[in-house]
């Protein structure tokens, strides 16, 4: 059973604030804000004294949210295309991560001389810090979109693998047995048993990617891009444009967010509830 | 040793399984240890076997020697005979002592599972899951998930689902040992019955001695350190069986007489 179906047990009919349109919003509304009413609050507060302090400060050094908001408004500074370019690296590196990470896990569990050479390798490789081969990737893949995918990907995929690995080799081996007497093929024990059953692993890899991913994405623009969000923090900074910087890190935190959203979503989706709250 | 009055099946005919001198030892520790030797017995197709004996005795090894997920060093094991043919992908149903239901699949599509991977008829199957779960008592919970049933009803769903394909031979190794005593006894008449009314052969591994005179027709006993086979104890008390049985003086002269075979008196 999903997680969705169960929520939606129980609760009263939402028609029921209709009578009194300017009084009750919708119970869905108000259980979520009981939940969350102190997490809102926070992130107002933070505002509120970041509004007091840029009061205090010259702009260029804080600039209050105003200005910052202005600054989103303004169609000189082209957020949506410097957006998309981050988007389309962020998205792009984090799912060749993930299809590259899990195929590798898989091959992993099928051939254990593969994983037993492979494996300690990899965590060799993963001591590299990804962001200091940025250079190279450049030089390799020249500049553009092409290395910043590289960077995102190097970074989003030892998580991903390292945990589906771990997943399938959670799998009951009685479990495996018992398809194996039927004379079950590879891909029959892989799409049945062992893949549903490292999905909440496979879940935690990609949330721990996620995270990592923008910064790999911005990393790579920083030093070799005309375009992007990072891109546009660099050139920011030379002209001493601080509402435009604010403006990016938002933008930047914002596909960050997005890709963690779409990532917990599917998680919803695909793993059962039971299995989610044991992990 | 009364091997040969236990023999099931007359002469002329092949027992459904013929098990001969079956030996298996593993290297652990650079020192070989023996898992399984000297294991002779015959069981006739339709029949109940329980193989009972201490830890370590190599119950489940045998069963999975059957089961071909492991190989014997030496022996004969044959199954299936020229009347009776025995095709191990597709003859063979097993259940464990942990259910292993997939949590993400619900009641009936776990028990699907073995016609899926056979590729068996799909809506057939169906029909037949459904008959199987009310044969096992679980009418009604087809669509529920494992997490919603009880450690006793999974148990059942399991035992549904070694049945879906019609297996010749099932499997039991230790199926009632988590299950709490009083659900474990009602689960062994529940059993006696299935196994009446299917006709199924089945071998049932147990530590405990009163289930497996109260199921079998046949007990293998053996031993541990040295492992190795100790006897064959036919079991002849009347049908149907219930758990009043438990308490006859047949029932307590068999206990004895495996007791005894086990070195435990």
């Amino acid at each position: 059973m999903t997680f969705s179906s169960h929520q939606a047990k129980g609760k009263p009919p939402v028609d029921l604030a209709v009578d009194e349109p300017d009084s009750q919003p919708s119970p869905a509304w108000t259980s979520w804000w009981r939940a969350h009413w102190l997490a809102v609050l926070s992130h107002l507060a933070m505002v509120g004294l970041w509004s007091l302090a840029s009061t205090r400060m010259p702009k260029f050094i804080l600039p209050s949210p105003l200005d910052v908001l202005l600054a989103l408004m303004n169609p000189r500074y082209n957020w949506p295309r410097h957006m998309a370019v981050t988007a389309s690296e962020v998205f792009g590196g984090f799912a060749l991560a993930s299809i590259v990470g899990v195929s590798i896990a898989v091959i992993f569990s099928w051939w254990l001389f593969v994983s037993r050479a492979m494996m300690p390798l990899l965590v060799t490789i993963n001591m590299i810090p990804k962001v200091a081969m940025a250079p190279l990737f450049i030089v390799w893949l020249s500049y553009g979109i092409g290395p910043n995918i590289l960077i995102t990907f190097t970074i989003c995929f030892f998580p991903i693998v390292i945990n589906t690995t771990r997943g399938l080799k959670e799998v009951e081996p009685d479990l495996i047995d018992l398809v194996r007497v039927l004379r079950a093929s590879r891909g029959q024990i892989l799409t049945k048993v062992q893949l549903p059953s490292a999905l909440p692993f496979i879940f935690s890899g990609m949330r721990v990617a996620a995270v990592l991913a923008v910064a790999g994405a911005v990393v790579g623009e920083f030093i070799g891009s005309e375009r992007g969000l990072g891109y546009a923090i660099m050139s920011f900074q030379s002209t001493m444009d601080t509402p435009g910087m604010f403006v990016a890190l938002a933008l930047i935190t914002l596909v960050g967010v997005v890709l963690y959203g779409l990532v917990i979503l599917a998680e919803r989706c695909f793993v059962t509830a039971d299995s989610r709250a044991s992990k | 040793m009364n091997v040969a009055e236990a023999s099931p099946a007359p002469d002329s005919v092949q027992p459904f399984i013929h098990l001969d001198k079956v030996r298996k030892s593993y290297k652990a520790r650079g020192e070989e240890f023996l898992a399984v030797s000297d294991v002779t017995f015959d069981v006739a197709a339709g029949e109940f076997v329980a193989l009972v004996g201490p830890s370590g005795c190599g119950k489940s090894t045998l069963l999975k020697i059957l089961a071909d997920l492991h190989h014997h060093d030496s022996g004969e094991v044959r199954i299936g005979s020229p009347d009776n043919p025995f095709d191990p992908s597709r003859d063979i149903g097993m259940v464990f002592q942990q259910a292993l239901l997939l949590r993400w699949r619900t009641i009936i599509d776990n028990v699907m599972l073995p016609a899926e991977i056979l590729g068996l008829p799909i809506k057939q199957s169906r029909e037949r899951a459904r008959d199987l779960l009310a044969m096992v008592g679980l009418a009604g919970f087809e669509d529920r998930y494992p997490h919603e049933l009880s450690g006793g009803m999974q148990q059942r769903a399991s035992i549904a689902r070694a049945f879906i394909h019609d297996p010749k031979l099932i499997l039991m190794d230790e199926p009632f040992g988590a299950l709490d005593a009083l659900t474990r006894e009602r689960m062994n008449v529940e059993l006696h019955r299935i196994w009446r009314e299917s006709g199924k052969t089945i071998l049932f591994v147990t530590h405990s001695i009163s289930e497996a005179i109260f199921l079998s027709s046949q007990i293998v006993v053996l031993t541990a350190r040295p492992a190795r086979m100790a006897a064959l104890v036919p079991i002849s008390l009347p049908e149907p069986r219930t758990v009043a049985d438990k308490t006859n003086a047949e029932f307590s002269n068999y206990a004895r007489k495996v007791y005894e075979l086990l070195g435990m008196t």
